[in-house]
């Protein structure tokens, strides 16, 4: 009985060690384990949970029967998407805005680095620093509600100015030719002073002997921002463009989504909004599901693609 | 010193002036809203005849009627509860998250690692994010204004980083006497990671008192609108002042407009001097190191 006892155990040995490695890899750390408990449920529940729950794009789903008991329908919600005229509208809105933020938005915290590492009095240059970062805690509600105001037909300081020089008053918000502008000037202001903090951060890495030796060769300003201070932060500029194109399709939801309203949709709607209404308000959730699936795809290949230039970049030095 | 030369001299006043200007288009609009919020009824007319009215006498109507109606101080505690329990939570769970995942010999560490991380590239969209929350019943709960959004993947990364930075020998000697993690974590990291702790705190602050969109989502019942949702509705809806149920020919519509928005806006102006001292090293250091 013993023996057989003995060799029983023998048998299991193998696996045995296996099992009582990971009792005591658990039972060594098992305070560390225990915090991370709270923190990958939060991401297991609401990141990962609705990526497998993306796949009612290709059922046709109904509440009733739940995301498992829907049936398959394979692409016919994609077909239905791309074959759309309103797909390629929204696409294109999407394509579009985030363009013409990344055109004029783009070099705007940059030339205000610049011109602020041109200060010498630093309590000036804290102070405007200071002021220019303050919008960017401001939420997207407050901002829309400020713009409506700034640029009523009625009452708007705009219109008022634009009215003084003789001009007819514009409604900026309603008017299809000048919506995205709204958009990007309001993002701008918002956002221009918040992203200069990286370009200045690289600014000050710059070595100060480079200015002292170029004045000794009787370099003037110009010169020493065009041939130092420029170069010396062209790695960063780079990176944040590759990155900020990796993002292209997103446009600004939170924006968009305060800002606009049914007579600029032709200009303004974007993917994300479209997705809310269609989905939400809508009730269609498999076909919004598929169009925001569609995003995501696309989004996380531009933005793997971008991160991996970026970081070949950063690891060699470009310029 | 080298001298300036006279282009030069333009030069510099050309930035200053360049920067002045940029600080008063960022400030125009806040003193905009502040003035027309105290301007009287009878001077109203004059705020769109001129670019910025100064009002000749001081009027806070428009606030005291909004306090008067029950939406706008509902939304505020609203808000103000979101903010500080959501803050509180978030804080503490990104930290113990973030604590075992900067300890180098922990197994498993570089898969969770990699898994929060994947959460910031790709993300199941929007609906089905919205059936989770509906099927765990948080629909209509104040609970579905701070869980869905309980963890920023990129704060805990930046939290992460710093633990890093923070050297082993301080954990050892503890770890000696017979300190366990919860004991390390609370008494050594945290005190030595305050200033970076408050920047997240401001962040996650700043996240729950703006966020307006997990309320469109998730919430029907009124009385659980959050501020930024009552200003949404007042300000871009057509029956504005019917929600805020105002008489308006005590206050115009136009001040009391103002004075919501100053309403929402001035809690993160009076945090904002405080902290920002902070924030710009915390940005720093999450681009720096990863």
């Amino acid at each position: 009985m013993l023996n057989h006892y003995a060799a029983v155990k023998q048998q299991r040995k193998q696996p045995n060690i296996v099992v009582k490695k990971f009792i005591v890899t658990i039972s060594k750390y098992k305070y560390l384990y225990l915090m991370l408990i709270p923190g990958i449920t939060f991401f297991i529940i609401f990141h990962y949970v609705p990526m497998y729950g993306a796949i009612i794009a290709f059922k046709e789903y109904n509440i009733m029967q739940g995301i498992l008991g829907s049936p398959w329908v394979g692409f016919k919600y994609f077909k239905q998407a791309f074959e759309s005229p309103f797909f390629g509208q929204i696409l294109w809105n999407t394509f579009i805005i985030s363009v013409y933020k990344l055109i004029w938005g783009f070099p705007a915290p940059i030339i205000l680095a610049l011109l602020l590492n041109e200060v010498k009095n630093m309590i000036f240059r804290r102070t405007i620093q200071t002021i220019s970062y303050l919008p960017h805690f401001i939420s997207w509600v407050v901002i829309g509600g400020m713009f409506t105001d700034l640029l009523s037909p009625q009452t708007g300081v705009v219109n008022n100015i634009i009215k003084m020089f003789g001009g007819q008053p514009i409604y900026f918000m309603a008017s299809k030719e000048w919506f995205r502008t709204v958009l990007v000037v309001s993002s701008i202001w918002k956002e221009v002073g918040w992203n200069s903090i990286i370009y200045l951060a690289a600014l000050s890495s710059i070595d100060p002997q480079l200015y002292e030796a170029s004045q000794i060769d009787g370099a003037n300003r110009w010169q020493q921002t065009w041939y130092i201070t420029l170069p010396g932060i062209m790695s960063t500029i780079a990176i944040l463009l590759i990155l900020r194109l990796g993002n292209i399709l997103n446009a600004g939801f939170e924006q968009i989504f305060i800002m606009y309203n049914p007579s600029v949709y032709e200009v303004a709607d974007i993917i994300d909004t479209w997705v809310y209404r269609t989905g939400i308000q809508g009730m269609r959730y498999s076909l919004a599901t598929a169009v925001g699936l569609f995003k995501s795809v696309v989004g996380f290949i531009l933005v793997v693609t971008s991160n991996w230039i970026a970081k070949r970049m950063g690891e060699s030095g470009i310029w | 010193m080298i001298k300036q030369t006279t282009e030069e001299k333009i030069w510099e006043i050309v930035i200053y002036f360049i920067l002045i200007v940029i600080a008063i288009v960022t400030l125009f609009p806040f003193l905009y809203v502040l003035l027309v919020s105290v301007t009287p009824t009878v001077e109203l007319p004059n705020v769109s005849k001129n670019i910025l009215y100064f009002p000749k006498q001081v009027d806070f109507t428009a606030y005291n009627q909004i306090f008067q109606t029950d939406t706008i101080p509902q939304g505020f505690k609203i808000s103000l509860f979101i903010t500080v329990v959501g803050t509180l939570l978030s804080l503490l769970i990104t930290v113990l998250t973030a604590y075992p995942l900067s300890r180098k010999n922990l197994p498993g560490r570089e898969v969770l690692l990699f898994m929060i991380v994947f959460t910031m590239l790709f993300n199941g969209g929007l609906i089905p994010t919205y059936l989770v929350v509906k099927s765990l019943r948080l629909i209509d709960k104040i609970w579905a204004l701070i869980i869905p959004s309980l963890v920023s993947a990129f704060n805990l990364i930046i939290i992460k980083n710093y633990f890093l930075t923070i050297p082993d020998s301080l954990e050892e000697s503890v770890k000696l006497d017979g300190a366990n993690d919860f004991v390390i974590l609370f008494k050594i990291m945290l005190p030595l990671s305050a200033p970076m702790l408050a920047t997240i705190a401001l962040f996650y602050a700043v996240g729950y008192w703006n966020s307006f969109f997990n309320a469109i989502l998730y919430i029907n019942n009124t009385r659980l609108y959050p501020l930024q949702v009552v200003l949404r509705r007042i300000l871009f809806s057509a029956t504005g002042d019917l929600i805020l149920d105002i008489e308006t020919h005590k206050a115009s519509m136009l001040a009391v407009r103002m004075a919501v928005i100053a309403v929402t806006t001035i809690p993160i102006l009076m945090v904002y001097p405080f902290l920002q001292k902070y924030f710009t090293q915390g940005i720093l250091l999450g681009s720096i190191k990863e």
